[in-house]
């Protein structure tokens, strides 16, 4: 055992070129451009806990989840699972070993399988890349095993993903994840594109997963309450920074970060029918030219002139001035 | 009134770990034959709707098995001389020559040929230069299209540019600079047999770069798709992705632009035939046919232009209408 947590990500960033074509730019003037989808993300994954990133669209979630997985490479930082380095270019062949072990679960079960593979074929196939059975019978004896695990027929595998409802889609992606055995499962908000009482289904599915094999998984959500049900840390994210890490339960006991408290408060609930609500005030502004300072001053009420000119670390789980200075006091409303 | 449910403040996700029911399907029925599938298909079902895609299909059908089968269901090989009796020409159809009281039912020419024998013979030709040219310029328009679609960047700003250069000139004068390279190319005593092939290659370059665009814009649309991230997630190699997963997906519209292809392919080979620049007379197609026969419109002998050019219109525009109804029937908005 080493004392490197499973997953270490550290200082991930990622800029996107968003300038007009090189023509245009030349004809009409104008600078380059750039996106910050994601600025100098940090945490830790022990090995079997779930760690969610929470945050409104266009918070840069996703493209953690992708920079993760090595869809997408890095402009900054790295990310390290059980020791090895999925952004460094020399440890391809070490990479390629690791694949087998990290998988995805996205967010569309309707475009994530391919539409003209049977599903047989779908499950099957991370097991032919990595060679995990030999055989064409016992590959399909184990593609049936996988789709009874997931709660389907293994007769279904002759079925074509158009066939099946949405909440039974995400049970064939999850059946390809579990094809490779993997350890590691990042889940782009695998249960927001669902109905309501099938995301339950597939949470809890994702949950027993866990306990039988010992599962690490990275959840993407911005449902809080999907994320309360599954994780033991939560990682709050606004304009592509982490604001808050903090343990799952203590963030909806004791938020401690201004944004944590406006986006619990904005949370539906059945107890508060009826009563008047803070609404979320202000949206998230655009990150191609975000606010200078704490990026979350022009909605913080308790913003100072020294919110506005510096940008606040992450300490203690949060990263605050109000919360720092004592300005704020960490609510507990439990 | 019945009762109300008290059960309604239950939060939406459950946190019970007991057993799940519902998102589970039953086991699939007895799995139809795969005609019987075929026939109660979305494509077999807009087939039998259209009587006149059911008309255009036999029509295409009978043309083309005719056209297959010409050397044995013909009176006589057209391009054998010997065979040829200079005393049967200009017979007109259906009508006893004056010399030798032979009937021949689409009349003969000049030279005594069977223009029945000729047109089936022509269209033989004409199919194998239209189906030879568009498998050609589908091989080369749906490779390049799905490389540039897939890798972007410098590769996709090349191809697509000469593609779009070559779109500005009409595709007939691209074929028939391709045909003239390669008469001052080929040596004068091969160039009789080069010369099918020499038309297919002019008729097939001449067309890949509507190919290449539409494969690049599905591939584009099919790569953004996340099971294409799915398939890289496990270290598959580009090329493998793009054989595997994209290629599929973009078959549907490369299909109808095939078939479409395919009249005007035929088409194009008559025109450059008509204009001289395609089969030799010893061995006519459709296109040759008709540039032969058209000296003698004017002089009263009319079936030798009028046969060829029926059995080309037909031809054409029997698989224009096929490819026209398979655009709409694979459609799914027009479903």
């Amino acid at each position: 055992m080493t004392t490197q947590p499973y997953v270490r990500v550290s200082d991930l960033s990622r800029s996107f070129d968003v300038s007009k074509p090189w023509l245009n730019r030349v004809i009409e003037g104008g600078e380059k451009q750039y996106l910050k989808a994601v600025d100098g993300v940090s945490f830790d994954i022990p090995k079997g806990e779930t760690f969610a990133l929470v945050g409104e669209s266009g918070s840069g979630k996703s493209t953690v989840a992708r920079m993760v997985v090595g869809l997408l490479p890095p402009s900054r930082g790295e990310v390290t699972i059980d020791g090895v380095s999925m952004t460094d270019r020399k440890a391809e062949a070490e990479r390629q070993r690791l694949r087998r072990r990290i998988q995805m679960v996205f967010q569309d079960p309707y475009a994530s399988l391919n539409p003209r593979w049977r599903v047989d074929r779908i499950v099957a196939e991370p097991i032919r890349a990595f060679k995990l059975v030999e055989g064409e019978a016992d590959i399909r004896a184990r593609v049936g095993e996988l789709l009874t695990l997931v709660g389907l027929h293994p007769d279904d595998g002759v079925k074509y993903p158009h066939e099946f409802s949405g909440g039974q889609r995400q049970r064939v992606a999850i059946a390809r994840a579990l094809a490779s055995e993997a350890e590691f499962l990042v889940c782009d908000e695998p249960t927001s594109a669902l109905d309501v009482s099938v995301q339950a289904q597939i949470l809890n599915l994702m949950r027993d997963l866990q306990d039988k094999f010992g599962l690490t998984y990275l959840f993407i959500s911005h449902n809080l309450a999907v994320v309360r049900h599954m994780a033991t840390r939560i990682g709050v994210m606004y304009l592509g920074r982490i604001v808050e890490i903090s343990g799952g339960r203590e963030m909806f006991t004791s938020p401690k970060h201004p944004y944590t408290r406006m986006l619990l408060d904005a949370v539906p609930d059945l107890a508060m029918s009826g009563q008047e609500r803070a609404p979320v005030a202000g949206e998230i502004p655009n990150p191609i030219n975000p606010p200078s300072g704490c990026t979350f001053n022009p909605r913080c009420p308790w913003a100072n002139e020294r919110c506005l000119a510096e940008r606040p670390p992450l300490a203690d789980g949060v990263a605050c001035h109000a919360v720092h200075e004592g300005r704020l006091a960490v609510k507990n409303a439990a | 009134m019945p009762e109300e449910t008290t059960d309604h403040a239950r939060p939406v996700v459950d946190t019970a770990h007991g057993p799940r029911t519902g998102d589970v399907i039953a086991t699939p029925a007895a799995r139809l034959g795969v005609l019987a599938r075929a026939w109660d298909s979305d494509i077999a079902f807009s087939f039998r709707r259209s009587p006149v895609t059911i008309v255009s299909a036999a029509v295409a059908l009978v043309m083309i098995l005719a056209a297959v089968l010409a050397p044995w269901i013909t009176p006589q090989d057209p391009f054998d001389a010997a065979s040829l009796n200079m005393m049967d020409g200009f017979t007109p159809p259906g009508e006893p020559n004056a010399f030798t009281g032979n009937v021949y039912m689409f009349g003969t020419d000049p030279q005594g040929r069977d223009m029945y024998s000729a047109v089936l013979h022509g269209a033989r030709v004409s199919l194998v230069v239209g189906l030879a040219s568009v498998a050609f310029s589908l091989t080369v328009g749906v490779t390049l299209g799905l490389v540039a679609g897939y890798l972007g960047g410098r590769t996709e700003a090349v191809i697509m540019r000469v593609a779009d250069v070559q779109l500005s000139f009409p595709a007939i004068l691209i074929a028939l600079l391709v045909f003239g390279i390669a008469r001052g190319v080929i040596p004068p005593a091969q160039q009789e047999q080069a010369t099918l092939f020499v038309l297919i290659f002019a008729i097939g370059i001449s067309n890949w770069a509507q190919y290449a665009r539409t494969v690049r814009a599905t591939t584009l649309v099919e790569k953004s798709k996340v099971y294409v991230d799915a398939a890289r997630l496990i270290g598959l190699k580009p090329f493998v992705v793009m054989v595997k997963h994209v290629l599929p997906n973009v078959t549907g519209p490369v299909l109808v632009i095939a078939t479409i292809n395919l009249a005007l392919a035929i088409i194009e080979e008559a025109t450059l035939s008509f204009l001289g620049a395609g089969m030799p007379p010893t061995q006519p197609s459709l296109g040759t046919l008709i540039r032969s026969g058209q000296q003698f419109l004017f002089s009263g002998e009319w079936w030798i232009l009028f046969f060829p050019a029926l059995a080309l219109v037909l031809l054409a525009l029997s698989i224009n209408l096929l490819g026209d109804w398979l655009r709409d029937a694979l459609n799914p908005k027009l479903r």
